[in-house]
């Protein structure tokens, strides 16, 4: 027969290997509890039950002059009740033949050990032999648990430095060109790219406000590339630190009269598209609005090329949209 | 206005796989003319419209639009679902007309989020 190999996907493989990593990484004092109620060997068992079922403890460390002496635990309460020896003292029950770990060490010490041992605590030691806290295979999976959480942080903020990509890449001038292909007639995806240009913007650190005014220009050019070329047209973003400089081109029909078709109403647009809700002849006014700087230049052989400019800089926030 | 209540107060319906409770909503604005939504709506506001296509959704993405009601029983297309879900941009229809829709949540206290000069999007 041969062995069934355990079937591991990658992304599983990936998980295991994190926390083992962790269980390596992290050390013993990092996860146990320090805060410890330790027994005096001189009590008697009764009182240990009580504070044991006030605290809900199921086991205790026993103490003699700051020396750790021995491990007291639920079994070994049975063990007294069992033989009818309640008012025995702690040090006649305890058990004394303890396995302890040491806190700088690993985390996985102390799992190998609870493996071996099949004990639900530990008493951890520090260099000098005291003791310095207990740990239990719950106080691992918190702390594993937390690590992860850390790591998982640490991600964010990996993804966060997207936002510092300038910052980080040193050139004469450094910009970021996102092209798009727009179809003409192409209403169900009308808008994808504009959708697209914002979510880029805004990973790229741009503030909501900026975002917004870029995305909605880019969307009102975005669909008259749809609505009004022959064959669609191209949307073109440069981002750079301190402007966003979006085209969107096409090769005709071209604008016949530019001055006319910037005045708010006017409109070719058919009513197909009216019932799309655009074409009412507010496109261009809007985007005009939008932006720092906008330039059309049409003509009727070499189609239409549309200029949109933000300038990026931290003094010209736009508060009116902040609300 | 929280969604929730909202939606109550319309007798509406919701389309999208949401949790209303806490979906904040500032404002309102009422229009069928994406081009006049883009130009004045404030964000995290409401849009209430009787145009229903995946147009509408996109334009709530891109102009920071918290939620879309259709009025007039209006139901958009799976496809608008979809990209609704996607967006996380609730869909909510409601058999009232836009100007019932509209009373009912001003009488509530919901403000217009519809800018009247051209501050919304000025430079």
């Amino acid at each position: 027969m041969t062995p069934i190999q355990p079937e591991i996907s990658d992304k599983r493989a990936e998980t295991i290997t994190k926390t083992e990593e962790l269980a390596y990484e992290l050390r013993i004092h990092e996860v146990m509890t320090k805060d410890v109620h330790s027994l005096s060997p001189d009590i008697k068992m009764e009182e240990a039950l009580e504070i044991f079922q006030k605290e809900r403890f199921s086991g205790a460390p026993v103490e003699q002059d700051g020396e750790l002496i021995g491990i007291l635990s639920i079994e070994d309460l049975i063990h007294a009740l069992r033989e009818n020896h309640i008012d025995a003292l702690v040090r006649e029950y305890m058990t004394t033949q303890m396995t302890t770990v040491r806190k700088h060490d690993p985390v996985v010490e102390a799992l190998k050990t609870f493996a071996r041992t099949n004990y639900g605590r530990l008493p951890v030691l520090d260099e000098n032999g005291k003791l310095a806290g207990i740990i239990t295979k719950g106080d691992i999976t918190n702390g594993l648990l937390k690590a992860l959480q850390r790591n998982y942080q640490e991600e964010e903020l990996i993804r966060y430095r997207a936002s510092h990509l300038f910052e980080d890449i040193v050139s004469g001038r450094t910009s970021l060109i996102l092209r798009y292909d727009i179809r003409k007639g192409d209403f169900i995806h009308g808008g994808n790219a504009s959708s697209n240009i914002k979510r880029a913007l805004l990973r790229l650190g741009a503030s909501p406000q900026v975002a917004r005014r870029c995305g909605i220009a880019v969307y009102e050019a975005e669909m008259n590339l749809i609505i009004h070329t022959n064959h669609g047209g191209t949307l073109r973003i440069e981002i750079e630190p301190h402007k966003i400089t979006m085209e969107a081109y096409d090769d005709g029909p071209g604008i016949e009269d530019v001055e006319e078709a910037m005045r708010p109403g006017f409109s070719t647009a058919t009513n197909e598209v009216r019932e799309m809700g655009f074409g009412a002849g507010m496109g261009l006014v809007n985007i005009k609005r939008c932006v720092d700087e906008m330039r059309l230049i049409s003509s009727k052989d070499r189609g239409t090329n549309l200029y949109m400019i933000m300038y990026l800089n931290d003094t010209d926030e736009n508060p009116q949209t902040v609300n | 206005m929280k969604l929730k209540k909202l939606i109550e107060l319309i007798e509406g319906n919701l389309l999208t796989d949401h949790s209303t409770d806490n979906i904040e909503i500032k404002g309102a604005m009422g229009a069928d003319l994406m081009s006049d939504v883009l130009t004045s709506i404030k964000p995290e506001s409401v849009l209430l419209t009787g145009l229903c296509n995946p147009q509408v959704v996109r334009t709530a993405q891109i102009a920071d639009i918290r939620a879309i009601v259709f009025v007039r029983g209006k139901n958009p297309a799976q496809e608008a679902i979809n990209l609704a879900n996607e967006e996380n941009i609730p869909l909510i229809t409601t058999t009232l007309g836009l100007f019932d829709t509209c009373g009912i949540l001003f009488q509530e206290g919901l403000p217009s989020f519809e800018t009247q000069t051209e501050d919304d999007c000025a430079p």
